[in-house]
């Protein structure tokens, strides 16, 4: 039996050694090698994740579970930033592996025949598995640098994947789009990572002689070793509310109390890093005024879409305001500001989706609306359920993904919906599971009766979520709520709209296309079965452990809920009606879905054609495309030019070089001698006359 | 001295390998060149060698000079050579690198050979030269000496604008060389001594230290190069044969830094605190200013040229924040960026040779034709802006992490040039590499040789391991980072 440790390590590199095979040894092994190579480690780490995943749910949690790290070598020691390459294994690392191996091994299963005439499909699968390997580092992080190493790694891989096809322009400039973006929310990042390392800092009394921080507040923090950046150190730190003597700070203060300077303003220290460190978070998960990439991002190979914007990556925002609960819970205004901004994204989304006339869209929209709703309940301080929504999303929106792929895939590569219709006879078992995935998204299940767990995977958790905005004292919790039920509606709005169009109706595909049109062979099909089972039972079954009974004990140290926090407790005493409102809003949605594109499927291509404000409002996505352009890109270009041609070369230049070259050309007779080389040689003489003179100076001065 | 003069030897060893190609050159009649670039090349890695044993014997918990050698020379000057973690990690780069560029020039450079190969070893031995120096004059010599090497390699093996080229850099350098003579004379008369450990404990007196800094910062300034004397780099990029870029950006760069480390904080730590501001703005100007102008260019060189300005922005930046991550921060910064920024110009000089033009505009689509290189350059290109794993991010995140303790402005500013490389550097990718073929000159390029796979492949070994275990550098510099902590009172 190989050690807990052993099992970790493996699931964590062996992608990378498989990356590392496949992308170097494509020549020797061949299309086929690679993908089975990276297809095969995939899977087994998949199997041990899997593993280690039911042996913590179904194991023993006497006394709550206990996350320990695995430090394999030390990275950086400079000072007090000091980080290690280390797993970390605790309840959310062990959830998280889980989720990113399991549809990671499905997405390259599926992609063997997905990509099966690309003719670059080694270099495919080599970025996929070093997306697996990047994205587990991020999650088994012990340290912000780490985390922060696999915040970007998996942005390169994001970069690679959607630039898959680099012929294609929309493809490269969608690439660019999405690092530059994510980029943006990295500078607030790195920003966070500069105000930890200069806040938590051990108090000078607590210094011996050489500088090293003392046994007695090692052992009152319960580290073996202070490093600001180790989440151990910062996090007992906080939860303690211990001293510390920020850089340049002449004494110590309580961290909860200590306020700084930050571009002009006077602020308290842990908001600051909260709001810099949840900036990274919008851009990773695409949050509103960040989100402009994601949709871009659509332009990848489909099993791309799947497994990294819908499942993984862009959940990685919300794994690290889980992560960093222990900071969360002590900022208010941090935390507010992640509730509106997660609820207004899981509205503003779902309106765009609405609109959207591209099957992929659709869902991607759909992926940042279901975003919205894990960081408002980050938020309101249910990480529990914003983990929970993150585990079974990662199940049915991925199965949506290689869904859709399936009906691209079957019918010539369209991905227009109004070109589609009526493909549910030609493809049943796509069909079929994009409706199990719709039932999921949309939340359906059997509400407010005492222990019925009945109802598809996103039933449970975003119901979890959206009764926990009621309950939850916080300012924002009522906001939070009404736009999360609004949210429920316009879900349920445009995934019906998306099953009808796509199957239902007659089909305005072409003839040609449509008599073609094919359900996916198996090897496709067996990742879609297995992933709607989890859409199916992700939630029924893990419900009493990640949000219910004994949650407490699951998540262990991994999540802190201060003791004033019981919104997961409270959310059992709503009124009946909020239990019933979110079914409710489902159920509207879908009537009205099959009123406007079942029964009267006039009605929304006139409202398109008439090109109302509202309908273009929405379809063009709010204008924010137009509006970042018109700023930032050529706002870049312009000033890029002005410095160029009016800094550099007018002004520095004009002003400095070529005035003394002018100067040297009117009083040495002419422009010939700089032609023909006079110039040079006339330079060269003034250099070494130079060099000499020096000498000369200083012999004479000092002999 | 009863040791065998270490650093001495590793100095003049090229030199005694360009004397050697003069004086046999005439004897292989037609085969000059190669007789000279073999003889160029063996002296380098010999050169290198004598500095991996210098590394060997180096005692990286010992603050002090080590392996000094210190001979009476005239007056009360002497000449004295010593290094500490500082100067041996840019000697290191400098030892390491050389042999690389001969290797490119062997196959790049047709014209005049032998007198190449002697100006480029006359190059090497000045700089190994700037960084062991324990004699300002002595340093003084390397320092402007250097100069001259470094304008007859543009000026006579450049592109077709070299001489105005060599001219603005000519003009830049002597601005601040003679800036820099005054300020060496006056420090002469008033200490009586140009050894530099004795000039270090010297105190000056406030008033004098800010006219001996400004007077210093003019020649550092130009070299590193700051905004807005910077304006001579691209230019003389662009010129500058492959081999010399890389040269130019991995090394020569660095002695600005180096010159702020050696001489303006210890010599001048109140003056160097009184500019902290300046330099703090500066840096961030040159960061931002030089990252967007790098985003308009149209000449590869130019913008990765401009990208250069950027990175020495987060050089100052991190000296200037006067503490521990700050300083290791911007010499690991130097280190990086003289690998990677190398790496870089060696990547333009593969396709260079082939096309024989820099512009963007004609490539495009290069993948298609030259997979290995689109990868080698895709791994540069993320070690430039930044990325965890390659040594560019240490180098910027700890400067930044330094600087932040000493201005929160300055590091958001700075990091604002984090988001701008991407997007530069992206740009270019995409430009040249991705894209359709459509150039129909490009249909018959051929993907790297067996050469440039050679130094390509160490220098991404070099990006990545440094990405991976910077502690191989932080060990060698830690200790005389915190002697210049402790000479300025921090």
């Amino acid at each position: 039996m190989i050690s807990q440790e052993a099992i970790a390590l493996i699931i964590v590199f062996a992608p990378a050694i498989a990356a590392a095979i496949a992308g170097l040894g494509q020549r020797v092994l061949g299309d086929r090698g690679a993908m089975a190579v990276t297809t095969a480690v995939v899977v087994t780490a998949a199997l041990l994740a899997a593993y280690q995943f039911l042996a913590h749910v179904f194991g023993d949690h006497e006394g709550g579970a206990h996350g320990h790290t695995v430090v394999i070598a030390n990275w950086l020691s400079v000072g007090n930033f000091i980080a290690d390459w280390a797993v970390r294994i605790d309840t959310l690392s062990v959830v998280m592996m889980f989720v990113v191996t399991s549809v990671s091994a499905l997405v390259h299963i599926y992609s063997i025949s997905y990509m099966e005439h690309d003719p670059h499909r080694a270099r495919f699968f080599a970025y996929l598995s070093l997306f697996t390997f990047a994205m587990l580092m991020l999650v088994t992080a012990d340290n912000f640098i780490q985390m922060f190493f696999g915040w970007e790694g998996v942005g390169l891989a994001s970069y690679l994947l959607i630039g898959f096809w680099y012929k294609k322009p929309s493809a490269n400039s969608a690439a660019i789009k999405a690092f530059v973006v994510n980029r943006v929310g990295d500078f607030g990042f790195a920003l966070g990572i500069m105000a930890i390392v200069l806040v938590v800092q051990a108090p000078a009394e607590m210094l011996d002689g050489a500088g090293a921080v003392s046994a007695a507040y090692l052992q009152q923090l319960g580290v073996a070793e202070f490093s600001s950046l180790r989440f151990e150190t910062a996090f007992a730190v906080i939860e303690q509310n211990a001293l510390v003597q920020p850089v340049g700070f002449s004494g110590a203060l309580p961290i909860q109390d200590v306020a700084l300077d930050f571009l002009g303003l006077h602020v308290d220290a842990l908001e600051l890093i909260g709001v810099l460190l949840f900036i990274g978070a919008m851009g990773k998960s695409a949050q509103f005024i960040l989100h402009t990439w994601l949709p871009d991002a659509m332009e990848g190979p489909t099993p791309v879409s799947a497994l990294i914007h819908a499942a993984t990556m862009v959940t990685a925002g919300v794994f690290l305001v889980c992560r960093a609960s222990y900071l969360y819970e002590h900022t208010v205004f941090a935390a507010n500001m992640i509730t509106i901004i997660g609820a207004i994204t899981c509205f503003f989304a779902a309106t765009v989706g609405l609109a959207q006339n591209d099957i992929k869209r659709v869902v991607a929209y759909s992926t940042c609306s279901q975003l919205g709703y894990m960081f408002f309940a980050a938020g309101i301080g249910a990480y529990q359920a914003a983990m929970f929504h993150l585990f079974t999303h990662a199940f049915f929106k991925a199965l949506l993904f290689l869904s859709a792929g399936a009906v691209i895939h079957g019918l010539h590569d369209e991905q227009d919906m109004r070109k589609m219709g009526g493909l549910r006879r030609k493809m049943p078992i796509a069909w079929a599971m994009m409706l199990i995935g719709t039932l999921a998204l949309t939340g359906v299940g059997i509400p407010a009766v005492e222990g019925l767990h009945i109802g598809f995977a996103g039933f449970f958790s975003k119901d979890a979520i959206i009764e926990s905005a009621y309950a939850s004292p916080d300012q924002f919790g009522p906001m939070a709520f009404w736009l999360g039920v609004g949210a429920a509606l316009l879900t349920s709005f445009y995934s019906w709209r998306l099953m009808i169009m796509t199957f239902h109706g007659p089909t305005r595909a072409k003839q040609e296309y449509y008599d073609h049109a094919h359900d996916a062979p198996w090897i496709m099909t067996i990742p879609l079965a297995l992933l709607a089972v989890g859409a199916v039972f992700a939630g029924g079954v893990f419900y009493d452990a990640f949000v219910e009974h004994y949650q407490a004990e699951f998540w262990g140290d991994a999540i802190y809920t201060a003791s004033e926090n019981h919104v997961l407790h409270d959310r059992h005493y709503v009124p009946t009606w909020v239990l019933i409102a979110p079914a409710a809003a489902w159920i509207t949605g879908l009537v009205l879905a099959i009123i406007f594109y079942g029964l009267l499927p006039r009605i929304p291509p006139a409202i398109g054609e008439s090109g109302g404000p509202l309908h273009s409002f929405l379809s063009r996505k709010w204008y924010f495309d137009e509006i970042y352009n018109f700023v930032f890109v050529r706002g870049a270009a312009l000033l890029g030019d002005l410095f160029w041609k009016v800094g550099d070369k007018t002004l520095i230049d004009g002003g400095g070089p070529n005035a003394a070259a002018a100067i040297s050309k009117a009083t040495g007779s002419g422009v010939s001698r700089l032609h023909t080389g006079y110039l040079f040689h006339y330079a060269l003489v003034i250099l070494l006359t130079v060099v000499a003179f020096g000498a000369v100076v200083i012999w004479s001065m000092v002999s | 001295m009863n040791e065998l003069p270490l650093l001495s030897l590793m100095t003049f060893l090229p030199l005694v390998g360009a004397v050697l190609i003069i004086a046999l050159r005439n004897l292989a009649g037609a085969r000059e060149g190669a007789l000279s670039s073999m003889i160029a090349l063996v002296t380098t890695l010999a050169t290198l060698t004598v500095s991996l044993v210098v590394l060997g014997g180096f005692d990286p918990d010992g603050a002090e000079y080590q392996f000094v050698e210190r001979q009476a020379w005239f007056g009360n000057s002497s000449y004295a050579m010593g290094v500490d973690g500082l100067s041996l990690s840019l000697v290191i780069l400098t030892t390491a690198l050389t042999p690389l560029c001969i290797l490119q020039a062997m196959t790049s450079i047709k014209d005049r050979v032998p007198s190449f190969m002697v100006a480029f070893l006359v190059l090497e031995t000045l700089m190994i030269g700037v960084f062991c120096a324990m004699d300002l004059i002595l340093f003084y010599v390397f320092f402007e000496g250097g100069l001259i090497p470094m304008f007859l390699i543009i000026g006579i093996w450049g592109g077709k604008n070299r001489l105005y080229a060599a001219f603005k850099f000519f003009l830049y350098t002597l601005l601040g060389s003679l800036l820099l003579l005054a300020a060496l004379v006056y420090m002469y008369t008033v200490t009586g001594t140009t050894f530099i450990p004795d000039l270090q404990d010297y105190p000056f007196a406030p008033g004098v230290q800010t006219w001996l800094w400004l007077a210093f910062f003019a020649s550092f300034a130009v070299k590193l190069p700051m905004w807005p004397v910077h304006t001579w780099l691209p230019d003389a990029h662009v010129e500058a044969p492959t081999s010399g870029s890389v040269v130019l950006a991995a090394i020569l760069l660095k002695m600005g830094g180096y010159g702020f480390l050696r001489f303006s904080l210890p010599m001048f730590p109140d003056a160097s605190e009184l500019f902290q501001p300046l330099m703090f703005a500066l840096s961030v100007v040159a960061i931002v200013y030089a990252s967007l102008v790098a985003f308009r260019q149209t000449d590869i060189k130019k913008l990765v040229a401009y990208s250069s300005v950027a990175h020495m922005g987060f050089v100052t930046l991190g000296i200037f924040a006067f503490n521990e991550e700050g300083i290791q921060g911007a010499i690991f910064q130097m280190i990086s960026h003289g690998i990677i920024s190398g790496a870089l110009f060696f990547c333009v000089g593969v396709i260079y040779d082939r096309m024989h033009t820099r512009e963007i505009s004609f490539y495009g689509g290069l993948v298609h034709r030259m997979p290995v290189y689109a990868a080698f350059m895709m791994l540069f290109s993320m070690a430039n802006v930044g990325l965890p794993g390659t040594s560019g991010f240490i180098g910027e995140i700890l400067t930044m992490v330094g600087g932040f303790q000493a201005s929160t402005l300055a590091a958001a500013g700075a990091a604002i040039g984090v988001i701008l490389s991407a997007v530069y550097m992206l740009t270019l990718y995409r430009r040249t590499v991705f894209g359709e073929l459509v150039n129909e000159k490009l249909s018959a390029i051929k993907d790297v040789t067996a050469l440039e796979f050679l130094i390509l492949g160490l220098l991404a070994a070099g990006t990545l391991i440094l990405g991976v275990a910077p502690s191989y550098v932080f060990e060698l510099t830690e200790g005389s980072t915190l002697e210049l902590l402790s000479m300025i009172g921090r």
